[in-house]
């Protein structure tokens, strides 16, 4: 019988010949990510076993993106806890450089690899073809003591892409809209796949953006195959695949879906489930307190171009605060040499450094009581960006942006 | 076997329901106990009483992988979650802290807040004199909630220490 990507990816880290959705297998990570939302828990386990050792230093990344900078005496102890150990122990270490996620793909994934992340969004290195599941600190903690863990192979959903998405609609738009199709659990355990004549379209940007929220649907990952954009973009960045693996022919999907991009809609994604998705006209006229561009969905350079093209001469409307945040230095440096960032000042947002910022509802930019947000960070659930009685609405750049400059939910 | 008052939550419970990003600093996860669930209902953190169980529906504990969502559970005394289905991440970090997950396809549309539930672990949850089946959670994790996590398992097996 055939195998899907993520038998193959799961196998080969099972040092094994075949492994079948159920099979639950002892895997060799390749790589270890963690960031400042759980590693000095997880370093505080470490120092509680007796005799505790890293299997492998060199496979691990710590990140301290999510609330750098430091925004309160605890947070500064949490980072400075995460700074010494990684020095200590000659762990590679980054620091105000950008989203973990962004931070990976661009320096470190490589297609062919299993990498658990300390943060749900790590399915998003599927756009380099690697096998990213999020995990928690304990399960991190395991991986890096012993090098190992154990996965229950997943059954895959496979996404067959055709065509092309049309002009001001989003690789945000494409995956809200298959978060909305199969539901906030509709890939609960299992892997999604997209492969396809549609594929080549989409640029890294878009395929990390799609990948990115693929949890959102509860998918333990997401897989894209990979081809001469991903491989173009890994020379690019220095970097050669692990191993390139596509699925047989004859391997066995939970279920197959065609979907056509060029039928795909701008979405919002209302308060406060990513699955309760509509057409943007159908919120058209929601006033905004808040417009947030930026996250490991959509803070890359492609994004900041769509931001600036729409508010370039414009200004952003009276009473909202828009928060313009690069996903990492090297998007900032770019935006900067473009331009962009005086094109986003002038209009009169407010560019900050490279960090979570409030698409996780910490750091900066959090929301009050009844204030309601469009964001294109990776979730709206209640309170997720600030007070519990407030409202956040996803959408693609364009549409945030767009919305910002009119102080209400628009198309743009 | 155990007796436990049952508390009722729905579908997608998110980790930010379970505890709040503005709450995952705290120093302990005793401090952050007041604030467990607050998003949805903030009288549910002062009213449950260990030994107490959750009874939800689908994809409990979707969203971010914050494990100061079980531990929280966890350290409120919460006894067991019975839920339809859970989302992956929450499962194995429930596993990992010892928080017994079960999960039961008909008890969350039968059964009402406050009713008593008898629990025989990898059994039956007999609630209102009506059995409703369950199944046992495989060996390797058996093997983690019963020492209490994956830490304490792994200096039990791993010779770790």
């Amino acid at each position: 019988m055939g195998m899907t990507m993520a038998e193959k990816i799961i196998a080969a880290a099972a040092g094994v010949a075949e492994t079948k959705a159920g099979d639950i297998e002892t895997v060799t990570l390749d790589r270890l990510m963690s960031n400042d939302g759980t590693t000095h828990l997880t370093i505080d386990m470490y120092n509680n076993l007796k005799n505790p050792h890293i299997a492998q230093v060199d496979k691990l990344v710590w990140i301290i993106d999510h609330n750098i900078p430091a925004d309160s005496p605890k947070t500064a102890a949490s980072h400075k806890k995460m700074r010494d150990f990684a020095k200590a122990h000659g762990i590679r270490f980054y620091e105000g450089e950008g989203v973990c996620h962004q931070i990976m793909v661009e320096n470190h994934v490589r297609p062919g690899e299993l990498i658990f992340g300390a943060d749900s969004h790590t399915c998003a290195y599927g756009a380099l073809g690697a096998f990213g599941t999020g995990v928690g600190c304990t399960d991190y903690l395991y991986a890096m003591v012993t090098g190992t863990s154990w996965l229950l192979v997943p059954e895959t959903i496979r996404f067959n892409l055709h065509g092309k998405l049309n002009k001001g609609v989003y690789a945000r738009d494409l995956i809200l809209t298959i978060i909305g199709r199969i539901s906030a659990n509709g890939a609960n355990y299992k892997a999604m796949e997209f492969v396809g004549d549609g594929l080549k379209a989409l640029s890294i940007a878009d395929r990390i953006a799609i990948c990115n929220l693929c949890v959102e649907a509860g998918a333990k990952t997401a897989l894209m195959e990979v081809d001469d954009v991903a491989l173009d973009y890994l020379k690019e960045h220095g970097r050669q695949p692990k191993a390139i693996y596509k699925s047989d022919e004859d391997a066995v999907f939970a279920e197959e879906y065609d979907i056509d991009l060029s039928e795909i809609q701008p979405i919002v994604a209302k308060p406060h489930f990513v699955d309760n998705v509509v057409p943007v006209k159908e919120c058209k006229g929601v006033k905004i307190d808040e417009a947030f561009l930026g996250s490991c969905n959509n803070g890359r350079i492609e994004d900041l171009r769509v931001g600036a093209e729409i508010i370039k001469g414009k200004h952003v409307a009276e009473g909202v605060r828009f928060l313009v945040v690069p996903a990492s230095r090297a998007v900032y440096n770019q935006a900067l040499k473009e331009g962009l960032l005086d094109i986003f000042m002038e209009a009169g947002a407010m560019v900050m450094n490279p960090n979570c910022s409030v698409c996780w509802g910490a750091c900066q930019g959090v929301i009050g009581e009844g204030e309601t947000l469009i964001s294109t960070g990776t979730r709206n659930f209640k309170g997720r960006a600030g007070h519990k009685d407030s409202f956040v609405y996803l959408a693609s750049a364009a549409t945030v942006t767009v919305s910002a400059v009119a102080g209400y939910i628009t198309e743009a | 076997m155990f007796e436990a008052k049952i508390w009722k939550l729905g579908d997608d419970i998110d980790t930010d329901i379970i505890l709040p990003t503005e709450y995952l600093a705290m120093k302990s996860v005793e401090d952050m106990k007041p604030y467990a669930f607050s998003p949805l209902r903030d009288d549910l953190a002062k009213n449950i009483k260990p030994g107490d169980i959750i009874v939800a529906g689908y994809n409990f504990g979707c969203g971010s992988s914050r494990e100061q969502a079980p531990e929280v559970v966890k350290a409120l005394g919460v006894s067991c979650i019975v839920a339809k289905s859970y989302a992956r991440i929450f499962f194995r970090n429930a596993i990992n802290n010892g928080l017994l997950l079960i999960e039961q396809p008909d008890l969350f549309d039968e059964v009402a807040e406050g009713d008593i539930a008898k629990v025989t672990p990898g059994q039956e949850i007999v609630v209102n004199n009506k059995s409703y089946p369950i199944a046992s959670l495989p060996e390797n994790l058996m093997d983690i909630l019963n020492a209490g996590g994956l830490v304490k398992a792994m200096r039990h097996k791993n010779g770790l220490e």
